[in-house]
């Protein structure tokens, strides 16, 4: 059968949006707003990969309730639910993109301290 | 091997802990597990490879073990036509069942069923499959060659949990680590003094340090992942330890890039994952081994080879790497050529290609292309700079390229012998080892090299080739050293560099490829030339009037730069002595290729 590719086309587009923003334009924050789309392109794609489409019925969250009538069965939750491990790397990676940008947000307040501006154009001191 | 494993990443993780207290207490710290770390990593030598696994693990075997092939578009609404297999693993549960490649599944049904249901996808079966007690089957509904048939599916196997793997070539890296490590760690006590607030310089220090280490031990892709962005993330907060203009820009241009690596190779996991239904290498290397080339992993391979290119700073991605290592402090600049860069880049991209994702011609040729590129580029870069520290952190761009062609000779010959013969596997052999032993070269010279401009920073308070001139004889000590990473670096006989340069020539010229063993052969002499100049300006001639007065630097500094500089001699000389111990293993390591890797970890 043939896979509906859409999804991850999309996610491959939202990753060229992300780089896009961080080759051409020239303010910090834009940048900073180019590297939170590029990660979560990549974390949109991950989810996507661990989607899967039950045989029966509709797909799931993989999430164990624990309730007083007795929840979801086993059995159900493995027919059903979509892959875990894309989810949970997932969430380290969103973590890790949290450290990335609030570090990236202070370098650039401490940037706009010493120059007033957060145009690159005005702060390139370094050649390449 | 099994405790330095875990040892290599906690003891510096631990470190980063205790380093937030006062400086003096970091300080005591810092040295201790550097110390330690050199202790446990000279302590496995002679060791045979290990694996650890934290969690569940019951076998080899892959959850299921097939892949899809490719099927051509249904109208909506027809009957599916079931799945086609493309390939199959033999120790998995679908080897097992006897599912051949070509064989097309219709349906499945559990044994107590009666009439099949329609199988719409591989991941369907991979779920139920997943499902299954340990024991129980499944039936699966087969057509093969037009005859319909009826297979039992036992359980897949599965492996849960985390795992840490060494061999020849994580101990190479694990003792390059600790010894660069533990000079820089010596030189900061002096160098790092006019600094304030030191405690926070220390606690990243070790931070990166457990990264690298974490990822030269980490046995799946996502382990990887975590310890490289744990050491690009310390490592930013250290380009811009200084807090001065140039230094907060040169730390966002890199945690920008090395953002965008991170997501690039993000994207080369998710694809990995999707197309083996596992992170972890070995499993992967095992499905490799079976498995016929598929357009997804080429895709992921050339995600890969962008992501740690940009690591490895080689050409097209070079442009943060002479920012962010002129701007470091020196130690951090020295920990950066000598360490970060390999093992965030060479490290994982040599690992990916020979041990995980299998050689091939393509991926040979563009190893050998980046190579090229930035061993031209760089030097060309290098040769016309002023700035002492960027001088440095260009020729590091070009000395990664010369390790960076030689594992591309040695994927070129393994992929062209598929029969290995022996002449084939021993110029592979060659080129692999050379490419490993320059790397352990550069770590030497370049770490080395970067004291020595920290050194002379710290006296002069000048990074201009020009300003202080005739160090010979105001900074006698420095100056001595200069000269051994100089002739290092630039390949003059008894040091290190020529041996390495020499085999890499002598690998290139082998595999067929006069122009490009020219090439090397003049882009040492262009090496040789720039830092001719580096000598001519910095340490011969007399001193400029203003620095007639400095001292030569601190003895810490001095005993961080006699390390290195013993390391540079002693790795030329005693070669015969460490390469039995070192760099054979390391070298074997990445020949034997796929079943070496999976042979060490799940036993033959």
């Amino acid at each position: 059968m043939m896979h509906n590719l859409v999804p991850y086309g999309m996610a491959f587009v939202i990753f060229a949006v992300g780089l896009y923003a961080i080759a051409v334009k020239k303010n910090l924050i834009k940048a900073i707003i180019g590297v939170i789309i590029l990660e979560d392109a990549a974390n949109l794609f991950l989810v996507l990969v661990g989607y899967r489409v039950p045989a029966s019925g509709e797909p799931i969250p993989p999430i164990i309730i624990a309730r007083a009538g007795g929840g979801r069965p086993a059995a159900d939750l493995l027919h059903r639910a979509v892959d875990p491990l894309p989810q949970a790397l997932v969430l380290a990676s969103i973590v890790i993109g949290l450290a990335v940008v609030a570090l990236m947000v202070v370098l650039a307040l401490r940037l706009h301290q010493k120059y007033g501006t957060f145009d690159l154009t005005e702060i390139s001191k370094l050649k390449g | 091997m099994l405790i330095p494993l875990g040892a290599a990443f906690l003891i510096p993780l631990l470190s980063f802990v205790g380093c937030r207290t006062q400086w003096r207490v970091s300080e005591a710290i810092s040295l201790l597990a550097t110390v330690a770390l050199v202790l446990i990593s000279f302590g496995t030598f002679g060791r045979g490879p290990v694996s650890v696994w934290l969690g569940n693990y019951q076998g080899k075997s892959e959850l299921l073990g097939l892949t899809e092939k490719t099927a051509a578009a249904q109208p909506p609404g027809a009957p599916p036509a079931g799945v086609g297999i493309d390939e199959v693993v033999p120790d998995s549960a679908a080897g097992a069942a006897g599912l051949q490649p070509d064989d097309v599944i219709k349906g499945w049904r559990l044994p107590a069923d009666t009439g099949f249901r329609p199988l719409h996808s591989i991941n369907e079966l991979r779920r139920e499959n997943a499902a299954l007690k340990p024991g129980s089957t499944l039936v699966l509904q087969v057509e093969r060659g037009g005859r319909a048939l009826e297979v039992n599916l036992p359980a897949g196997k599965s492996v849960t949990g985390i795992a840490m793997f060494g061999d020849g070539l994580t101990r190479l890296f694990l003792v390059m680590i600790s010894v660069v490590s533990l000079c820089a760690v010596l030189f900061s006590f002096s160098y790092m003094q006019p600094y304030n607030k030191l405690h926070l310089y220390y606690a990243p220090l070790m931070l990166i340090i457990a990264g690298m280490n974490g990822v030269v031990v980490s046995g799946d892709l996502f382990g990887i992942y975590i310890f490289l962005e744990v050491a690009a993330v310390a490592s930013c907060v250290l380009v811009g330890f200084g807090v001065e203009s140039e230094e907060l820009e040169a730390s966002f241009k890199y945690l920008i890039l090395s953002a965008v690596a991170s997501a690039l190779n993000l994207l080369g996991i998710a694809i990995v994952y999707s197309m083996r239904g596992t992170l972890n290498l070995a499993q992967i290397a095992a499905f490799t081994q079976h498995a016929r080339p598929n357009d997804a992993l080429w895709l992921a391979l050339a995600l890969f080879m962008a992501g740690f290119g940009l690591k490895a700073a080689m050409v097209p991605f070079h442009g943060w790497l002479p920012d962010a290592h002129s701007s470091a402090p020196a130690p951090v600049s020295a920990m950066f050529s000598g360490l970060m860069i390999k093992v965030t880049g060479v490290y994982v991209l040599a690992r990916l290609v020979f041990n995980i994702l299998g050689v091939s011609a393509a991926s040979a040729y563009v190893l050998m292309t980046l190579g090229t590129l930035s061993m031209v580029v760089g030097v060309f870069l290098a040769v016309g700079q002023w700035d002492f520290k960027r001088l440095l952190a260009y020729h590091s761009v070009s000395q990664m390229g010369y390790v960076v062609l030689a594992l591309g000779v040695g994927a070129e010959a393994l992929a062209k012998g598929a029969s290995l013969t022996r002449e084939w596997e021993a110029l592979a052999f060659l080129a692999i080892f050379a490419g490993l032993f320059h790397l352990i070269n550069h770590a030497a010279f370049k770490s080395l090299l970067f004291l020595v401009s920290g050194s002379v920073v710290y006296r002069t308070g000048t990074r201009d080739l020009r300003e202080p001139g005739g160090l010979k004889h105001t900074m006698p000590w420095t100056s001595f050293f200069t000269r051994v990473g100089a002739l290092s670096i630039s390949g003059v006989p008894p040091f290190n560099g020529f041996f390495s340069k020499l085999l890499i020539v002598v690998a290139v010229v082998w595999a067929g490829h006069w122009f490009l063993g020219a090439v090397t052969v003049l882009v040492s002499l262009v090496t040789l030339l720039s830092f001719v100049k580096v000598q001519r300006y910095l340490v011969e001639g007399e001193p400029a009037s203003d620095f007639a007065g400095v001292r030569d630097s601190p003895f810490p500094m001095q005993a961080a730069m006699g390390i290195l500089a013993a390391a540079c001699v002693a790795l030329g000389l005693f070669l015969p002595l460490l390469s039995p111990v070192l760099f054979d293993p390391a070298a074997r390591a990445l020949v034997e290729q796929l079943s070496g890797y999976v042979t060490f970890v799940f036993g033959g």
